[in-house]
């Protein structure tokens, strides 16, 4: 290095040093243009398109569960909605299946009066039918246990049908007028 | 450094009366040339420094972004969060989005010239910042001065330039001479000089202070005696200090020159007053 004598020869004295060096401004506008034009050119143009890309990226990736999460609420909509649905139906169909088989129940149980009906019906005509039949067999027997006893006690054979038949009918009607008159 | 019976002899000022004592001077700030002495292309060794940070700072910014990459990593990164620092602190809060990204180009350069250039003030082997002599700041100052004007007479025309950039609403009739006359000498005057000096001094003082610190340390440690070389420790820890306070310095110098250009910008070409 230079002794501080032989520099200060050259250094600027005074207001001297506000005045600007042509070399100084030579190089410094030489490396300045070479900063300026690689950074202009070459890098900026990268860093814009870098970051335009990710504030891209940043908001499709937003935008796409923004989407999602429309999407999950629609379906989450829809199957409430079916749920609703089915609940519904569920209900129609039991008070349906209830009303059916009241119905059901109501018509067994007609059914079943009138066949107990029929039968108790039938009963009686059985037991009319049979009373008739016995009534008329009595009759007979009756009559001729009548007959046979009266021809007994009289030592006579009334043989004659109808004046036979005549006497046991009016024999049984007193005897029915006066069971009549004793009731 | 200079030979201690050399320097006793040619330098007899009462702060160097010991021996090899080196005193800061003006004298360092303009080195011997290496190449093209007398000429405009003359070469010396921050000249040269000069172009090889400002080649570094170009490599560094293309290799970084040579395939950028939608998650950044590495390299990138750092070259995305240096850009963004400029977009957003100072272009977009400044100027706007739209006017921001017109003019990041010239912003960003700015930015990491200056602070290139700056921080050869601390580097090693250097030590002077190419901004602590006037050539660089004037350049500079210069380039910002001529856009502005230049961008405002654009957006504005001629007339409705000089109006936005000399009237101000609401001053009383009788003082508008004097404050169109004021704001015309600020816009035209004043910006580009305060830039320029701020920036200039703040790194020469910055390598003085350095050179201060660090010869008395040099001085104390070799040469004094009894206690003083414990001074001559306090002396280095405290140019150590100031070595990191430069890196900051040289930050925030770039930062302002920054700033401040956008926000002239932004006076000229915005049609809010």
């Amino acid at each position: 290095m230079a002794t501080t004598t032989e520099l200060a020869a050259e250094a600027p004295e005074g207001i001297g040093i506000l005045l600007p060096a042509g070399a100084d401004l030579f190089w410094g506008a030489v490396c300045f243009v070479i900063l300026f034009g690689v950074l202009w050119k070459a890098v900026l143009p990268k860093a814009r398109k870098a970051l335009a890309e990710r504030t891209d990226a940043i908001e499709g990736g937003i935008e796409r569960a923004e989407a999602a999460q429309t999407e999950a609420q629609e379906v989450l909509e829809q199957y409430k909605a079916q749920l609703a649905e089915a609940r519904h139906e569920a209900a129609r169909l039991r008070q349906e299946a209830q009303e059916q088989g009241a119905a059901l129940i109501a018509e067994m149980r007609a059914e079943g009066q009138r066949q107990r009906e029929e039968i108790v019906a039938a009963g009686h005509a059985q037991v009319e039918a049979d009373r008739k039949v016995a009534s008329a067999a009595l009759r007979q027997d009756i009559g001729k246990l009548a007959t046979d006893l009266a021809g007994k006690l009289v030592g006579e054979s009334l043989e004659d049908h109808a004046r036979q038949s005549r006497v046991i009918d009016r024999f049984l009607d007193d005897l029915e007028e006066k069971a009549e008159a004793t009731r | 450094m200079e030979h201690p019976l050399n320097a006793h002899a040619l330098t007899p000022t009462p702060l160097a009366a010991g021996d090899g004592f080196h005193t800061p001077s003006i004298a360092e700030f303009f080195p011997d040339a290496v190449l093209f002495e007398g000429t405009i292309f003359e070469l010396t060794r921050i000249r040269m420094a000069l172009i090889l940070i400002t080649l570094v700072i170009a490599a560094l910014f293309v290799i970084g972004m040579r395939k950028p990459k939608l998650v950044p990593r590495g390299g990138q990164n750092v070259a995305e969060v240096a850009i963004d620092f400029v977009r957003n602190q100072i272009a977009f809060e400044t100027l706007g989005k739209k006017e921001g990204n017109r003019y990041l180009p010239y912003l960003v350069t700015l930015f990491f010239f200056v602070f290139g250039a700056n921080i050869l003030a601390i580097t090693p082997g250097v030590n002077i910042a190419a901004t602590s002599t006037i050539g660089l700041p004037f350049l500079l100052a210069i380039i910002t001065w001529a856009i502005y004007h230049v961008q405002g007479v654009r957006e504005h025309g001629f007339v409705g330039y000089v109006k936005v950039q000399t009237v101000v609403p609401g001053v009383p009739k009788a003082l508008a001479p004097v404050v169109i006359l004021l704001e015309a000498l600020q816009a035209l005057v004043i910006r580009p000089f305060s830039l320029m000096l701020r920036l200039m001094a703040n790194m020469m003082a910055g390598h003085i202070l350095l050179v201060l610190f660090f010869s008395g340390a040099s001085y104390l440690l070799l040469e004094g005696g009894g206690l003083l070389p414990v001074a001559g420790v306090g002396s280095a820890v405290m140019g150590l200090a100031f070595t990191g306070f430069e890196l900051f310095v040289a930050a925030l110098q770039a930062y302002i020159f920054t700033l401040l250009t956008a926000m002239y910008i932004n006076m000229a070409i915005s049609h809010e007053h």
